[in-house]
């Protein structure tokens, strides 16, 4: 299925998680926020969150700013 | 009196540093972990981005030790309230914080906030829970209209975010200290180490600056001048200056002159 990560179209497995696609970026959960169609996913939520065809998701973090 | 025993807080936290610094435009994390050493500061600013779907780039939190600072992330960029308060959500879940520097822009050149958007999203996000410290205009209504609305600090700028002009109108940010209760702390338009002194002579609870350190031509020196500025001023603020006099006053006594 496809979803958009970050503004950008990829392709990942049906039954994704959140959580999984997290670890297939290696990214660590404790430093990102997720946010699935204009939705806060909780760090809490990340395991049981499903993803779905048409997903857009955003995933940020801190970075150097003023 | 001493540095030490003069803390301040914002929202119940008690703070020593009254130099905040931004972590943005640094030459590398190594350089911004070294100013921000040697800036004493405990609050440092970060700015929440899409993260780099390129995994192999290094992150600021590799470098500064969360545990250390205070992280105080921003809307930088953001223009409309709804963009701002979208953002704080994100640094909330992100950093399991609620404090954030609020900035909404009206101007790409100037960088001026627009200050109907930034009381709009101050609302929503005082209400939904966050210590809300909005970086405004020298504007004394505007001031107490976020004091009133229940922001945790009040920052207006000194001048232009990274223009270094310094404090534009200290009249104004006197004004803005008689008339709020919040700390006020100027964030912006910094550009030397006396204009910090200058800010904090005012009477100023603190200073946040980014440029100033991270543009100097040696990032680290400049960080601890600023470190011995804020602190110069704060207390030269404490000791009570000298009235300005138009004419001299002698030092040495004039008794027992030799001739």
């Amino acid at each position: 299925m496809r979803i958009t990560l970050n503004g950008e179209a990829i392709d990942i497995d049906e039954g994704s998680t959140v959580a999984g696609l997290l670890e297939h970026l290696k990214l660590q959960r404790e430093r990102v926020a997720v946010e699935v169609n204009l939705d806060i996913v909780p760090k809490t939520a990340y395991d049981g969150h499903g993803l779905s065809d048409g997903d857009r998701i955003e995933i940020v973090h801190f970075v150097g700013g003023g | 009196m001493t540095t030490q025993n003069d803390t301040w807080t914002i929202a119940g936290r008690e703070f020593t540093s009254r130099l905040m610094v931004g972590t943005g435009k640094y030459a590398s994390f190594q350089q911004t972990a070294e100013a921000l050493e040697a800036s004493g500061a405990e609050i440092i600013t970060v700015a929440v981005r899409r993260v780099n779907l390129d995994r192999s780039k290094e992150s600021l939190l590799d470098y500064i030790d969360p545990g250390k600072y205070t992280l105080l992330p921003n809307t930088a960029g953001c223009y409309t309230a709804d963009d701002a308060v979208r953002t704080c959500r994100l640094a909330r879940e992100a950093g399991m914080s609620d404090f954030v520097k609020l900035e909404v822009l009206g101007d790409e050149k100037t960088l001026f906030p627009d200050n109907e958007e930034l009381l709009k999203a101050a609302r929503i996000l005082v209400k939904e829970g966050f210590t809300v410290l909005p970086y405004t205009s020298d504007d004394v209504i505007m001031c107490r209209k976020l004091e009133d609305i229940g922001c945790a600090a009040v920052m207006p700028l000194g001048a232009p975010i990274g223009s270094g002009l310094g404090i534009r109108n200290p009249y104004n940010i006197r004004i803005i200290l008689e008339s709020v209760r919040i700390p006020v702390i100027v964030d912006a338009g910094v550009g030397s180490a006396s204009d910090a002194a200058i800010a904090m002579e005012l009477g100023c609870a603190g200073v946040l600056m980014n440029t100033a350190i991270a543009g100097a031509q040696d990032p680290i020196a400049m960080a601890r001048a600023m470190r011995l500025a804020v602190e110069a001023g704060r207390l030269s603020y404490k000791a009570g200056r000298i009235p300005r006099k138009l004419y001299a006053n002698a030092s040495s006594p004039l008794d027992g002159m030799i001739a």
